[in-house]
């Protein structure tokens, strides 16, 4: 069990209304936004359960799309991030979806495409207090906060990978805190979640990416 | 250094001879390896935005994201500018800084949530209203407010401050109850006092219910943060002048989750009965 600290009492310091559906809402984007490489040209947000009945009214919109341009919980352009993005030409757009309710109350769908045209579509729960998780990316389930130093590589289930990211992670003296390897079916794509204690070291990704069958690697610091 | 409930957080005051906010300041220090410049450092932050959230609606009101509130602690300003408040002094302003901080919240301006967003209003609201009557420095504020994050530590780690499942009681009634310790020990009360006005609040907003109008965080969680500071103070009151309460913090605490947890779904944050349901507020959010 993690410990309660004061500044979970006192805090987080946000951008109101509501620390699920705004706080929430713009630190799943802001950890969306690192798993596909910049520049982000379009995006387009589906909404479910509360989040889609009452976007409007908890900033959820802008909170979403300001947390995609890089914006923290606690930073007041969110109010602003309509326009910040039109300015920046980011498209976007907002769906609700009220037909599916076999989801997380709090529930958004991330579809994103970059200036080169990859696209990436990742599913994030707000679980209240600010406190989010990844649940998806594209069609494979998975599962991390972000609140540690994490390590997303995006692989073809196959033998051979895990050990080479072991390997390339002990060889860089990381200490593993959570390891897991989520796949779409058998020898299809696969994706090996890394958390580690402490920050990883630079360039880190370039090893990792150049064992066989590894596709693309992704950073995320909290 | 830690501890799991008031008891030991009480044992451990007596032990190490010092007061709530130097066991909780210890404790951070202790489990997340850090130093006490560094967590006065970032109290003093959280400290600085309660004050900034508190008085720009004083100068600029601002409407709500959903348009039910706006303009309500400058109202409460001019009144007072009056000569015409009947609260006193205390908890004019007190109750002026937490409508006030609700506001910034719902027109998505920078809050503390404490511990929720909220419920935002009530401990700032009477910290720094007794600030402003009782000269009190800045480094004793944050002291209060680790004694207040004491408190709500209790309620998030044997309870609940979310409203979805505890209802208003969590979320306002944790807030007043941490306001209420605060109070206590930046006026001199012991420990014990402390925790004993916690449990105050605790039993007189048992049995709130959460039933936000819209399902939005506007009405009536406003006037509640008004409410939660006036049952702060007079929790205080009552610890300060040595009144003793029979139910401990702990056991009010599992009474005040077991009443939540009991609440009909209805009345925990879904908007479906309530206040959210009545025929004004229906007419009010039909655009929601």
């Amino acid at each position: 069990m993690s410990y309660v600290s004061v500044f979970d009492v006192l805090g987080p310091n946000m951008i109101g209304p509501s620390s699920s559906h705004t706080a929430g809402a713009a630190a799943i984007a802001f950890l969306a936004r690192k798993i596909i490489a910049p520049p982000i040209k379009k995006v387009t947000f589906i909404l479910y359960g509360s989040f889609a009945k009452t976007y409007r009214g908890h900033g959820t919109d802008r909170a979403l799309l300001g947390g995609l341009m890089g914006f923290g919980t606690d930073d007041s352009r969110i109010r602003n991030s309509f326009q910040i993005a039109d300015e920046r030409g980011l498209s976007y757009e907002f769906k609700p979806c009220t037909t599916n309710v076999d989801v997380h109350p709090n529930t958004v769908d991330i579809c994103m495409e970059n200036a080169a045209g990859q696209t990436m579509t990742v599913r994030g729960e707000s679980l209240g207090g600010g406190k989010v998780h990844i649940v998806r990316i594209n069609e494979v389930e998975v599962e991390f906060t972000g609140q540690y130093s994490t390590v997303i590589v995006v692989q073809k289930d196959t033998p051979g990978v895990v050990a080479h990211i072991t390997k390339v992670l002990s060889d860089n003296n990381v200490n593993i805190a959570f390891m897991r390897l989520f796949r779409e079916s058998k020898g299809q794509t696969a994706y090996t979640i890394v958390e580690s204690d402490g920050k990883l070291p630079e360039g880190i990704s370039e090893p990792l990416r150049a064992g066989p069958n590894v596709h693309n690697v992704m950073i995320i610091e909290p | 250094m830690d501890f799991k409930s008031a008891k030991e957080l009480l044992a451990l005051c007596q032990q190490e001879q010092c007061s709530i906010s130097e066991i909780m300041r210890r404790r951070e220090c202790e489990l997340f390896e850090t130093t006490r410049d560094i967590v006065n450092h970032r109290m003093a932050r959280v400290l600085e935005i309660m004050r900034s959230s508190a008085t720009q609606p004083l100068k600029s009101p601002a409407k709500s994201m959903g348009g039910l509130i706006g303009g309500e602690a400058k109202k409460l300003s001019e009144h007072a500018g009056k000569g015409k408040s009947i609260c006193g002094e205390v908890l004019h302003e007190a109750m002026m800084y937490a409508v006030a901080i609700a506001e910034t919240n719902a027109s998505m301006g920078l809050i503390v949530a404490a511990p929720t967003a909220g419920s935002a209003g009530v401990v700032p609201g009477l910290l720094l209203s007794l600030q402003n009557h009782y000269k009190i420095s800045d480094d004793r504020l944050v002291d209060a407010l680790f004694n207040a994050g004491a408190v709500g530590y209790l309620a998030m780690r044997n309870a609940t401050v979310a409203g979805a499942v505890g209802g208003c009681q969590a979320e306002v009634g944790v807030a007043g109850a941490m306001a209420a310790c605060a109070t206590v020990e930046l006026m001199g009360g012991t420990p014990e006092q402390g925790l004993g006005a916690g449990s105050t609040v605790l039993m007189n907003l048992l049995g709130l219910v959460c039933d936000p109008i819209g399902g939005l965080v506007e009405y009536p969680c406003q006037n509640r943060n008004a409410a939660g500071v006036a049952n702060a103070l007079v929790a205080a009151e009552l610890a300060l002048s040595g009144v003793q309460q029979l139910i401990p913090f702990d056991e009010m605490l599992d009474t005040m989750y077991t009443v939540g947890r009991g609440m009909p779904l209805e009345l925990r944050e879904t908007a479906l009965a309530g206040c959210a349901t009545t025929p004004s507020a229906c007419a009010l959010c039909g655009g929601h």
